[in-house]
């Protein structure tokens, strides 16, 4: 069940928040084993339902998000929940709620948990966390991405009907992709970070998780402080300059140089689909993306270093000891080389700007890879092994450099069940024709999964 | 200071703080540091302006 078919129930009274709490909550019992939340706020969550329903009744309805059940990464402020990052190093006890959580609740959202996370967010399987692994829905043995895992894993086991999760590097993008959900990192700076444990400043963003493109949206507004609105169907509704013939551009070189098989005949379907319903799809330059993990490692390491010393020196051993050694690795980066890879970052966002200017939207994987095997260190793709992190890290990270939107959408299976995913990407400031395109990509393809189809969610 | 410099002022503080754990992640940031000073170098002939400009 998505938001955008529960909401118009839930304002017509047909559908109880109350009951929607109990079902969500009962799912997170049942999968406690998947480790995908920190902390159930059951209590607050169920009387701030009885509250919607009572609001709803008197006609009060706020809009989409009113009675529908959202969880929050445990690296996001809650005011009165402890925010663990995922850590065993001291948590902080916020007062206040960050802007994104007030902004959710304005629209009406209830706050069912906080989500497990890969340690503050610096690593991309989800199993560097002081409360256990988090585990992929479909096979144990496997990670469903991260760091955003549990909020991914939340959302399709029907947890809830929506994920806040963070994106440094892809931590939005690459659960979304493991787990056959939608992710969306937008421009950056379109949402405020206040009250969000910092990765690197200059490369976070925070975004939704949802089952669809459309209840990805619906969240976005309300995440942007806008009153949602909905189609008349409860489907993604055109957006006024959306072109009839959309020119999808597919990153030559570096990017696509390594992928899983099945990953790259799904994307070689997809783009043969989007040909054939009457779309453009042409290759495109990004030059010197080779240069992006280089560039990506020199700005995150010292910036995740800075905020992390104090702490370093104070509970060294509160950090899982892969996270800590990242962190400790960061203070030894040059300040000439932050500059370097800062000047090279203005000419990535520079690249991405003139390929964007030959396509109205980039496309490729999210990932290159299905979802990786717990506690895998590397992995080989086309016959070469390379590091696990790296590899998954490959496809999304360019974007947290330059500040483009970009979203992830499942696009069917592997040989093995696995989700694949695909990305698109658009110019800066342009959210919404990003979302307006990945849902004409979304309606054209067929490749909507609804809750469910991952692990048997009821949400 | 040139790589190489750097990589053996980092092994030694390390070695000094007894992480040798860090010794391969050191290693693995050298070589990424070499490649993006020679991306650097390689765009920096065609774009930046000397010093003094």
């Amino acid at each position: 069940m998505t938001i955008a078919d529960l909401a118009p129930r839930i304002a017509r009274g047909e559908v109880s928040p109350v009951e929607l709490v109990r079902a969500c909550v009962a799912r997170i019992e049942a999968r406690r084993d998947l480790n995908a939340f920190i902390t159930v706020l059951d209590t607050t969550a169920l009387a701030t339902a009885r509250e919607a329903e009572v609001e709803i009744a008197a006609g009060r309805y706020l809009g989409p998000l009113h009675g529908i059940p959202v969880s929050i990464k445990d690296l996001v402020h809650v005011a009165g929940v402890p925010t663990t990052s995922g850590s065993a190093v001291p948590a902080l006890h916020p007062t206040a709620d960050a802007p994104i959580v007030r902004r959710l609740r304005e629209a009406g959202a209830i706050i069912i948990g906080k989500t497990n996370l890969h340690e503050f967010a610096f690593g991309t399987t989800s199993d560097e966390t002081a409360f256990g692994a988090v585990h992929h829905p479909l096979d144990h043995e496997r990670s469903p991405g991260g760091s955003s895992g549990g909020a991914a894993v939340a959302l399709v086991e029907g947890m809830c009907l929506a994920s806040i999760g963070t994106d440094t590097g892809g931590s939005i993008r690459i659960p979304s992709a493991a787990c056959g959900t939608v992710g969306l990192k937008p421009t950056h700076g379109e949402l405020p970070l206040d009250g969000i444990v910092p990765l690197s400043p200059t490369c976070d963003h925070v975004g939704p998780m949802a089952l669809t493109v459309e209840d990805a949206r619906l969240v976005f507004q309300a995440l942007k402080g806008l009153k949602g609105t909905m189609g008349p169907t409860g489907t993604t509704g055109t957006t006024p300059g959306l072109p009839r013939r959309i020119t999808f551009g597919v990153p030559s070189g570096y990017l696509l140089e390594r992928l899983d098989s099945d990953v790259r005949d799904t994307l070689g379907r997809v783009r043969a689909e989007l040909a054939r319903e009457g779309h453009s799809v042409i290759d495109v330059e990004i030059d010197g993306s080779r240069a992006t993990p280089d560039t990506y490692l020199h700005i995150v390491l010292p910036e995740a270093a800075w905020y992390h010393a104090a702490t370093l020196d104070s509970h060294p051993f509160g950090y899982s000891p892969g996270v800590r050694l990242r962190l400790q690795l960061g203070g030894y980066v040059l300040a000439e080389d932050y500059v370097r890879a800062m000047q090279r970052r203005e000419r990535l966002t520079s690249a991405v700007d003139q390929a964007l200017g030959a396509c109205d939207a980039l496309l490729l994987p999210s990932l290159a890879i299905p979802a990786p095997v717990i506690g895998a260190q590397s992995v080989e793709i086309d016959g070469r092994t390379e590091p696990l992190r790296a590899a998954m890290l490959r496809l999304t990270q360019l974007f947290n450099l330059t500040g483009h939107p970009a979203i992830a959408l499942p696009a069917g299976v592997n040989r093995s069940g696995l989700p694949i995913s695909m990305q698109l990407v658009t110019a800066r400031h342009q959210t919404d024709q990003l979302l307006a395109i990945a849902g004409a990509v979304e309606a054209r393809l067929q490749i909507m999964t609804g809750p469910g189809s991952v692990g048997g969610g009821t949400g | 200071m040139t790589v190489e410099d750097w990589l053996r002022s980092a092994l030694d503080d390390a070695e000094r703080r007894e992480l040798p754990a860090l010794r391969p992640l050191l290693e693995a940031l050298a070589r990424s540091t070499s490649a993006l000073r020679e991306a650097d170098q390689d765009s920096s002939h065609c774009h930046r302006a000397a010093p003094h400009e």
